[in-house]
Order: structure tokens, then C-alpha cells, then sequence
């Protein structure tokens, strides 16, 4: 009885390996695809055609890339800059309603931000900032605080005290203490959240369509056009871009971020 | 002034605040830093301010002018618009509550028995396979998870191809899921890696030895998970839910791109008061009823969390 036991083990894996790639390789197919018609399984017809289209100089798949990956990282700097001293301060110092300020850095996303983009575009628009890379980073940043400051308190909150209490007994500074003993500890936990925010900011649809475009062209907007053109290859080929991020970083997250920041995650 | 450390004395509390009145004494000449610590609660509010102040200047700003939004009509404040969207989006609202629902407790459930699996699973080989496989749609974006979807469970794609071939179904008889079902689909294919990434790591930070114990008894696995392992990790599948839910109510492309029809979802629904017809009115009503949906769900989290800290 016990030998038969991989039989369902086996069965369960490949309907759940089934789920995961058979949706990606679906797309896989549709981005090397030049002919596919019902009701054929396969396409007609393979090659690098759309391939061409989507990055030529008129295609504007570049412009967007950069954008994307300009934006991305500009507030992956900012949200840090923000989550780091707030991390600390909710991980380790006595503040008053601190379950309330947690709970609030989860509103942007506990509210269909599209209403609230559609203000925050107004107000933009009159000082300036609408179809600025500096408005979309903004909108980006406060989308993401909610992973980088809950990631950031449960980092510093699993850094054990000692260190940082044996350093200010032998005369460190505050700041030196922190910089020379707490930070470094945390770093994995605050890598993740680093990783965590890149990956929301290149994801993030609604925020760049009001503050950005069609100033500021952004890789999801273009797919989600040539999805709605109909145009399957062209939708394929832009969301396998914007896949190979995605991919490489699923790879690494588990080495930044361990079961003892997992656990105290919103905590 | 190494001489000088203090013993293994009493220790401050992990908050500092509590901090014994002796050590105190006997430390303070020699380290005036400890003086600064009464001041700390400042401290730590100068901290969390910039974060903080970006939240309320960049959304709940915006936010509230969007809530004051709704209840403004040509004819000064009143309910106009909350009449209209009663009469036009009663059934997308309804439709909105039921996907994000049902796609909370799938994702609940599924990611309760991939982590699970991976905490007790006994086969080495399938907990690894597993690990590996689970986390593939993690950081794909709502957008390229949205065109894949497209292209899997359209009347020709991938799955339809897949259960004809199997002999599962007749290909004449099966049509596009593109409609609640492909909704549903993309964010619990979507969501469940998120959840279970947080749910796995909370259970293996759990204390072997209660679960050893258990199984030593007689427990099945299963009952170990319900009874044992996944009571002490309900507080983080709790914020992962909510963190989903959230994103669910939030995410526009993925309506958008797979069932724009009605029923719909609120969140096209809003895009297209806007774009068609620049009502922020109406818009901004259905705003306010997601709202009530999210806040009814956050309450729910921190009602959990204060029992569960008396």
C-alpha cells in the first residue's frame, strides 16, 4: 500500500505543474508565434517577426523599458530612504498607537486607487509633476510602503537587541550603533523589500496610466495596448519582457528573506 | 573603560522603556546615552513621520477628496449619486464581493496545503519539487498574468487543447473561461504563491517538537495541520489573505483584459465612468463601496489581533 503512494504524490505535482506552465508556455508559443489559427494546437508558423516590430525604433519598446526600469529603481530608493527609519522605529522604539500607524501604511492599497489617481493627477497637473518620471515614482513609492516598511519592521525586529545595547555601552553613538551593528544585520530583510518594491513599481498599472502617460510611456501600458488592439504576439512578446525580472528574482527571494522575518511580517 | 560594562544585571526590556531603576544609576555616569531614553516616543514618531506624512499628503488626501467627491452632485451634496450607482452597478457590486471572496478562500485553501505539505510532507524529493514549483507566479505582474490567462483559457488555448486531448471534454462543447471563472483563476494563480511564501515560512519557524510529538501519538498529518501547526501560523495566513484581498479590490487590468462585460468587476466599472463619461460622481461612489468592503475586512484583522493579545 505504502509503494503506491507516489501515484497520487506524481498526480498531484503534475496537475499542479500543468497549472503553473501550461499557462506560461501558452504565452511562450503566442511570442514566437507568426501564424496560429483555431483549431490548430500549434502555431502555423515560427519566427522573429513581431519580434523585430516590438523593438524598433518606432515599436517604442525601448523608451518604455527605461522608463520602467528608471522609475523602478528611483523608488526603490525612495521607499527605502522612507521604510528604513520608520522600520526601526516600529521594530524598536516605544511609540504610541503603534498598531494603528502599521495598519495605516496598509491604505493605498486597501482602496481602488484609481479614484485617488484620478485626484492625485489633478493636483500634479497643477504643480507640475503630471507625466513626470517624479510624479509616477511617487505614486510607486506610496503604493509599495505598505511591503517595505512591514518587511522592514519584521527585519529589524528579528536583529536580537544585544548588539546594538553592546555597542552604545562601549560608546557608540546612536547612529554609529546603528549603522555599524543593527544595519547590517538587517540587510537581508531590507534587500527583500527592496526586491518586493522594484517588482510592485514595474507591475504597477493604474498609478503610471494617470500620473504618467502619455508622457511618460511604461511597459505595462504598453502591453495592456496591444492587448486590447487584439494583437496577441505583440501582447506576448511585451509581457515576456516584463517576465524575465519577475523570474530571476523569484529565484533569489528566499536567500534575503528567512523564516525569522517570514514570521513577523505585519506583527 | 572596558572595566566599566555592566554585569548580566537585570536587562532592559527588547522596548527599552521598562528599564530597571538600579541599572540605571549604577550605569548612568558612565554612559549618558541611557538619559536620552526617556525622550524615545519623540524619537520614534520623528522616525515613522516622513513615511507617514507621504501616506496622508500622496493618498489619504487624494482619498478623502475622492469620498467628498461622491456625495457632490450639480445640485450641491446629496445621494444622487449613490441612486445611480444603486440602480446601474447593484449586480457588479454583488459580482465584485463574490470573485474577491471566492478567490480569498481558494488562495486561502490552496496555500494552507502547499505549506502544509512542505512543513510535514515525509518525502524529500516531492517537498523539494514542490518548493521549487509553488512560487513560479510570485512576482509575475498582474498585467502579464492577466495576458496569460488571455492566451491559456481562451475557447482555443492551452486548457481547452489540454482536457480534449486527455478526452476530459469534447472540443466542440467547450467555450472561452474568459468570463467570472478567468477572473477568479488569474488571481488565485496569481495570489496563492504570495500566501503561501509567508503561511511556510510562518509554520517552519514553529517548534518541531510539539509536531514530532503528535505524530509520534498517531495523529495523521492532516489533523497535525488543522489542529496544531496551522493555529500557531493563523496570524500570518490572516495578514497574507488580507494583503490579497486588498490587491484584489485594487488590480484593474485584470478585469480589464478578461471580462469587461457585465457583470464586472467595480474597479472597470470606475474606469469606465471615467474615461467614457468623466462622471467622478458615480465614479467616485463606487469608490466609497469598495471602501466599505476593504474596511469591513481590515476591522475583521484587527479585532482578531487584539483578542488574540489580551
Amino acid at each position: 500500500m505504502k509503494r503506491l503512494l507516489w501515484i497520487p504524490r506524481a498526480l498531484g505535482l503534475g496537475v499542479l505543474a500543468f497549472l503553473i506552465f501550461g499557462p506560461i508556455s501558452n504565452l511562450l508559443l503566442w511570442a514566437f508565434a507568426e501564424k496560429w489559427f483555431y483549431p490548430h494546437a500549434l502555431p502555423t508558423d515560427w519566427g522573429f517577426g513581431y519580434w523585430g516590430r516590438v523593438f524598433s525604433p518606432r515599436g517604442g519598446a525601448w523608451e518604455a523599458l527605461a522608463n520602467s526600469v528608471s522609475v523602478a529603481l528611483l523608488t526603490v530608493a525612495l521607499s527605502l530612504a522612507l521604510s528604513i527609519p520608520a522600520g526601526y522605529a516600529l521594530a524598536r522604539l516605544p511609540l504610541p498607537a503603534r498598531a494603528l500607524i502599521l495598519i495605516s501604511f496598509l491604505i493605498p492599497q486597501a482602496f481602488p486607487n484609481l479614484t485617488v489617481y484620478v485626484n492625485i493627477a489633478r493636483v500634479f497637473y497643477q504643480i507640475g509633476l503630471n507625466g513626470t518620471i517624479a510624479g509616477v515614482v511617487i505614486v510607486h513609492t506610496v503604493h509599495g510602503l505598505v511591503l517595505s516598511v512591514w518587511i522592514a519592521t519584521a527585519a529589524f525586529a528579528a536583529v536580537p537587541v544585544d548588539g546594538e545595547e553592546a555597542a552604545r555601552s562601549m560608546g557608540a553613538g546612536p547612529l554609529r550603533a546603528f549603522l555599524d551593528v543593527t544595519l547590517p544585520q538587517a540587510m537581508p530583510g531590507l534587500l527583500a523589500a527592496a526586491i518586493f518594491v522594484f517588482l510592485e513599481s514595474l507591475d504597477e498599472f493604474t498609478g503610471s496610466y494617470f500620473v504618467g502617460a502619455p508622457d511618460v510611456q511604461m511597459l505595462p501600458l504598453t502591453l495592456f495596448t496591444a492587448a486590447a488592439g487584439g494583437n496577441y504576439q505583440i501582447a506576448s512578446i511585451t509581457a515576456l519582457v516584463l517576465l524575465v525580472p519577475s523570474v530571476v528574482f523569484m529565484l533569489a527571494v528566499e536567500r534575503f528573506l528567512k523564516a525569522d522575518v517570514l514570521s513577523r511580517i505585519g506583527k | 573603560m572596558n572595566a566599566t560594562l555592566p554585569s548580566d544585571g537585570p536587562r532592559p526590556g527588547p522596548f527599552g522603556s521598562g528599564q530597571p531603576a538600579p541599572t540605571a544609576m549604577q550605569t548612568a555616569p558612565h554612559h549618558p546615552p541611557f538619559r536620552r531614553r526617556a525622550a524615545l516616543p519623540l524619537a520614534g514618531l520623528a522616525l515613522v513621520a516622513p513615511a507617514l506624512l507621504s501616506v496622508l499628503v500622496f493618498f489619504v488626501l487624494p482619498l478623502a477628496a475622492s469620498v467628498e467627491g461622491a456625495f457632490r452632485t450639480p445640485e450641491g451634496r446629496g445621494l444622487a449619486n449613490f441612486v445611480k450607482l444603486a440602480e446601474l452597478y447593484r449586480a457588479d457590486i454583488l459580482f465584485t464581493l463574490l470573485i474577491v471572496g471566492l478567490s480569498t478562500l481558494l488562495t486561502g485553501l490552496i496555500a494552507t496545503a502547499i505549506a502544509g505539505y512542505l512543513t510535514l510532507g515525509q518525502n524529500p524529493r516531492a517537498v523539494a519539487i514542490l518548493r521549487w514549483l509553488y512560487r513560479w507566479p510570485l512576482f509575475i505582474p498582474f498585467v502579464v498574468t492577466a495576458q496569460i490567462m488571455r492566451t491559456f483559457l481562451a475557447k482555443s488555448g492551452m486548457l481547452n487543447a489540454s482536457l480534449s486531448t486527455l478526452g476530459l471534454a469534447d472540443a466542440a462543447t467547450l467555450g472561452s473561461w474568459l468570463d467570472w471563472r478567468g477572473i477568479v483563476l488569474a488571481f488565485v494563480w496569481k495570489q496563492t504563491p504570495f500566501v503561501t511564501l509567508l503561511l511556510a515560512g510562518a509554520m517552519a519557524a514553529l517548534d518541531r517538537g510539539t509536531i514530532e510529538a503528535a505524530r509520534n501519538l498517531g495523529a495523521s498529518r492532516f489533523r497535525v495541520l488543522w489542529d496544531i501547526v496551522l493555529p500557531q501560523a493563523a496570524r500570518t495566513l490572516m495578514t497574507g489573505l488580507i494583503l490579497s484581498f486588498v490587491t484584489m479590490m485594487s488590480v484593474l487590468s485584470v478585469p480589464l483584459m478578461i471580462n469587461a462585460q457585465s457583470p464586472t468587476m467595480i474597479t472597470a466599472d470606475i474606469a469606465f465612468r471615467i474615461n467614457a463619461y468623466g462622471d467622478y460622481g458615480v465614479a467616485n461612489a463606487l469608490g466609497v463601496v469598495s471602501l466599505l468592503m476593504t474596511g469591513a475586512f481590515a476591522i475583521l484583522y484587527l479585532r482578531l489581533g487584539l483578542r488574540e493579545r489580551r
